[in-house]
């Protein structure tokens, strides 16, 4: 069995190559109605509920405190968004792998 | 970040164009898987890169068949039960035509069960999404043809005790030549078996599972949509390639039971008229 120090030793070669994308969350306040998928299922955790409500009475997400710039642009919350209330774009500030 | 608070943009997501966007917010309940499948629908249009004239898509009725008044190609909201024949007509009289049936499992399976199984037969040039949500959702969770034995409806308040059809068994053995089944966890999977179903000729199934908490998840302790959709991601393992797909029966209320998902079968057959 592997302890974890062996296996973060492992490091692609070409990683300080890579770049991590950086997006920019947009949201739709008005057409969210407080599903959660978005918030649940973003690998990095950017989302949290708004304390408001919009409308119809849901609160819908807004980017933490201190995530600004934590979105990886991956768009999941984009696509598996039931209403189309929520979408990234590419900020053209990657950054590198190291973060 | 960016809030958007003013409902009276029209055109405010990349893929408005897609949809009747003035239409939106949709009448589908929080938490309804049904927006996802409509959403990941337009996403295969726009990955696609054919002409959006040259889409086609035809519901039936439930909250599933709603999904032909929402997207912003042309579209037909058909009688129950009538979204197949319907739809052959289109394919066959037009086989230039990439023609979608977006409609639920009660519609699909149950009035409309019999154009199913002889479309899948005659291997029509369709692309056929069912939108599993195991009960009929709009008039309030009645027992369907994919309800499983045990699970709770207003027509069974003490449990179903009528044997469900396996979907993706069902459309192999008819004659299907793509059969898939996906959940709208696995949203880019689903996107891509779609994309994979309009660009094959022949009678393309997949099989989507979608929360209803409202009508299905309420009576059956799933809970919210959020929690159906997490109960996917713990029990579903994907098996592409899947030859046997009798065992493949769904036990949604039977939170030990695991459920496959995957691209099952991609054959090569003479579609109808095509
Ligand atoms: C001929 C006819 N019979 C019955 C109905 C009532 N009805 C409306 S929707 C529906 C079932 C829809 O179930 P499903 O296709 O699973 O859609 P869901 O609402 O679950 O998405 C029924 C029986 C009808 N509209 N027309
Ligand atoms: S009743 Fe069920 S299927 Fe219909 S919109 Fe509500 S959650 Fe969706
Ligand atoms: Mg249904």
């Amino acid at each position: 069995m592997k302890s974890d120090d062996d296996i973060t030793q492992r490091r692609p070669m070409d990683m300080p190559l890579a770049r991590v994308p950086v997006g920019d969350v947009h949201v739709i306040a008005e057409r969210c109605k407080e599903c959660g998928y978005c918030i649940e299922y973003c690998p990095t955790q950017v989302l949290v509920y708004t304390k408001e409500m919009n409308t119809k009475g849901y609160h819908y997400p807004i980017v933490a405190e201190g995530k600004e710039t934590s979105c990886v642009h991956c768009k999941y919350c984009d696509l598996i968004c039931p209403e189309l209330a929520i979408y990234t774009t590419s900020s053209d500030d990657d950054r590198d792998s190291d973060g | 970040m960016n809030t958007q608070t003013d409902s009276s943009f029209s055109v405010v997501h990349p893929i408005d164009h897609l949809m009747r966007a003035d239409r939106l917010p949709h009448i589908l309940c929080a938490g309804c898987g049904i927006g996802t499948v409509i959403h990941s629908y337009v996403h295969a249009i726009n990955e696609f890169g054919v002409d959006e004239d040259r889409h086609v898509c035809v519901s039936g009725i439930g909250c599933s068949g709603r999904a032909a008044g929402y997207v912003n190609v042309d579209s037909y909201h058909t009688t129950h039960g009538r979204a197949l024949p319907f739809a052959l007509g289109i394919a066959v009289y037009n086989p230039e035509l990439t023609v979608t049936v977006i409609s639920g499992d009660g519609d699909l399976m149950a009035i409309g069960g019999n154009h199913f199984i002889h479309a899948a037969r005659r291997n029509a040039n369709l692309n056929v999404i069912c939108i599993n949500n195991f009960n009929y959702g709009m008039t309030g969770g009645q027992v369907g043809p994919t309800t499983p034995v045990g699970a709770k409806g207003t027509t069974a308040p003490q449990g179903s005790v009528e044997h469900p059809f396996n979907l993706p068994h069902l459309a192999k053995a008819a004659g299907a030549s793509f059969v898939a089944r996906w959940t709208v966890l696995h949203v880019r999977q689903f996107t891509d078996a779609v994309l994979r179903a309009m660009n094959k000729k022949g009678f393309c199934f997949i099989e989507v599972l979608a929360p209803c908490p409202t009508s299905f998840g309420r009576r059956n302790n799933l809970g919210e949509g959020l929690d159906e959709v997490e109960m996917y991601r713990q029990r579903c393992r994907i098996e592409n390639g899947a030859q046997d797909l009798e065992p493949l029966d769904i036990d949604i209320v039977d939170h030990e039971q695991t459920i496959t998902v995957g691209n099952f079968v991609d054959i090569e057959r003479a579609a109808f008229l095509a």
